[in-house]
């Protein structure tokens, strides 16, 4: 097994100090930050996203290969100090004004990162307009809303309707999620995708962002 | 006047296997490394923990202003059944405290993503442990005091659930004032600390808790949860 796929393997084991040990040795060894990523650390979250659609694994298997993931991440941040981590492109993500609940969003950014996708996190009880702000600042072409209340749910229908006014619908991928949504509301509000997972979530924004 | 109680956490705090099942992993399935995580996220849930719990006796027609709340219920509920033919209501609140949902965005801060999610699930868990210990203690009391005849049965419902809409936790929250135990409700009526639950206790004879998981709204509930608890009252 060659360093990439022990690397990948230990990231699918979830074990967080052999994976930070074996970027180390690939980064040692000359190997391209970017290849390392991609070949080593993007390709075992790949497999672990695989697995999990096919309930071999669960959640926790998820997110400790996720942990695994960050370590790795973390020592190959400073090689790409000039241009940033590269990515496949930009989510904005967060809960919506009035909802305080993040667990959900929470699993949906790592789970991104771990796709190679750059997320920009706003955290909670976001209103509308730091949504579109920041995507248009950030060049972001996926805004990714959560909201576990029937009460919030509205809020998102306010955050596409600023993306109309604001011109930059068309460019910009809407996906929602949250216990009291549905294929249907996504739908109404003019969303393009409603993602009732973590790792659906990351198959649809990584087809949003690769499509041409 | 409503009674404040302090839960014992060792009454609220969750088995190892229902933690696993609220984060997808079936009964069998856990590894040895999934279930010693469950178990430390057990120990840190029984670490930071504050239980209180908070119940408020009220009339039928007391809880029919409470339950019209701001008016935006289903049009037809269960509970529209249920409640005109109750013979004890009363009004309750839960919490775990503000330490439980502070360290589960600490650990996800700190990248622990595993164990943040598996305290957030025993949490939840806990939480719903706490509310059953309310329960069961109203039906000691009522025992105690020979007003719970065998042919009764005692089921709680709570806002957000089964066609009552979360707007709902607002005349709730004036008639109980749940910010005795620590529980504040934001204008969107989400309760905060997050790991809290509010809602009512009905006691009547069995029979009027008999109804069919076939409302409109009953096709978005996740859980169907009633159809376990309404069995356990009927036998």
């Amino acid at each position: 097994m060659d360093t990439l796929q022990q690397l990948s393997a230990h990231l699918q084991a979830g074990e967080v100090e052999q994976a930070r040990a074996q970027t180390q040795a690939a980064i040692n060894s000359g190997i391209d930050p970017k290849i390392i990523l991609d070949q080593g650390l993007i390709a075992g979250m790949l497999v672990i996203g695989q697995r999990f659609k096919a309930h071999e694994i669960f959640l926790p298997d998820v997110l400790m290969a996720a942990k695994a993931m960050y370590a790795g991440m973390d020592l190959l941040k400073p090689l790409f100090l000039k241009e940033g981590m590269p990515s496949i492109g930009k989510a904005v993500i967060g809960t919506v004004q009035g909802d305080l609940h993040d667990i959900g969003k929470n699993l949906v950014g790592i789970m991104l990162k771990g796709a190679g996708i750059d997320v920009i996190d706003l955290g909670k009880d976001v209103p509308p307009e730091k949504f579109i702000d920041t995507a248009e600042k950030e060049g972001a072409r996926v805004i990714g809303m959560s909201a576990l209340l029937t009460t919030t749910m509205p809020v998102m229908k306010k955050v596409i309707e600023l993306a109309r006014q604001r011109g930059i619908y068309d460019r910009t991928k809407f996906v929602v999620g949250g216990a009291p949504l549905s294929l249907e509301y996504a739908r109404e509000i003019g969303a393009h995708a409603y993602c009732f997972d973590s790792v659906s979530a990351v198959d649809c924004v990584r087809g949003f962002l690769t499509a041409r | 006047m409503s009674s404040v109680l302090e839960i014992p956490i060792t009454s609220v705090l969750p088995l190892q296997r229902a933690v696993l099942r609220a984060q997808g992993v079936p009964n069998g399935s856990a590894t040895p490394r999934m279930e010693n995580l469950a178990n430390r996220a057990i120990v840190l849930l029984g670490e930071l923990a504050r239980p209180l719990g908070e119940m408020l006796s009220c009339s039928r027609e007391e809880f029919s202003g409470i339950y019209a709340g701001e008016g935006n219920n289903e049009a037809v509920t269960p509970i529209d059944a249920i409640y005109p033919r109750a013979e004890q209501l009363s009004l309750f609140a839960v919490t775990l405290g503000e330490p439980v949902s502070e360290r589960i965005s600490r650990l996800f801060d700190a990248g622990d993503f595993a164990m943040g999610a598996m305290l957030d699930a025993a949490a939840s868990e806990a939480a719903d442990q706490a509310a059953q210990y309310l329960e069961s203690h109203l039906v000691k009391l009522l025992r105690s005091s020979r007003k719970l005849a065998p042919s009764s049965g005692v089921l709680r419902f709570s806002p957000g659930y089964c066609g009552w809409h979360i707007s709902g936790q607002k005349k709730l929250f004036t008639a109980l004032e749940p910010g005795e135990i620590g529980i504040c409700l934001t204008d969107s009526f989400l309760m905060t600390p997050l790991k809290s639950v509010s809602g009512v206790i009905i006691v009547g004879h069995k029979s009027i808790f008999e109804f069919d998981d076939t409302f409109p709204f009953c096709v978005e509930c996740k859980t169907h949860s009633c159809r376990e608890r309404m069995n356990e009252i009927m036998e």
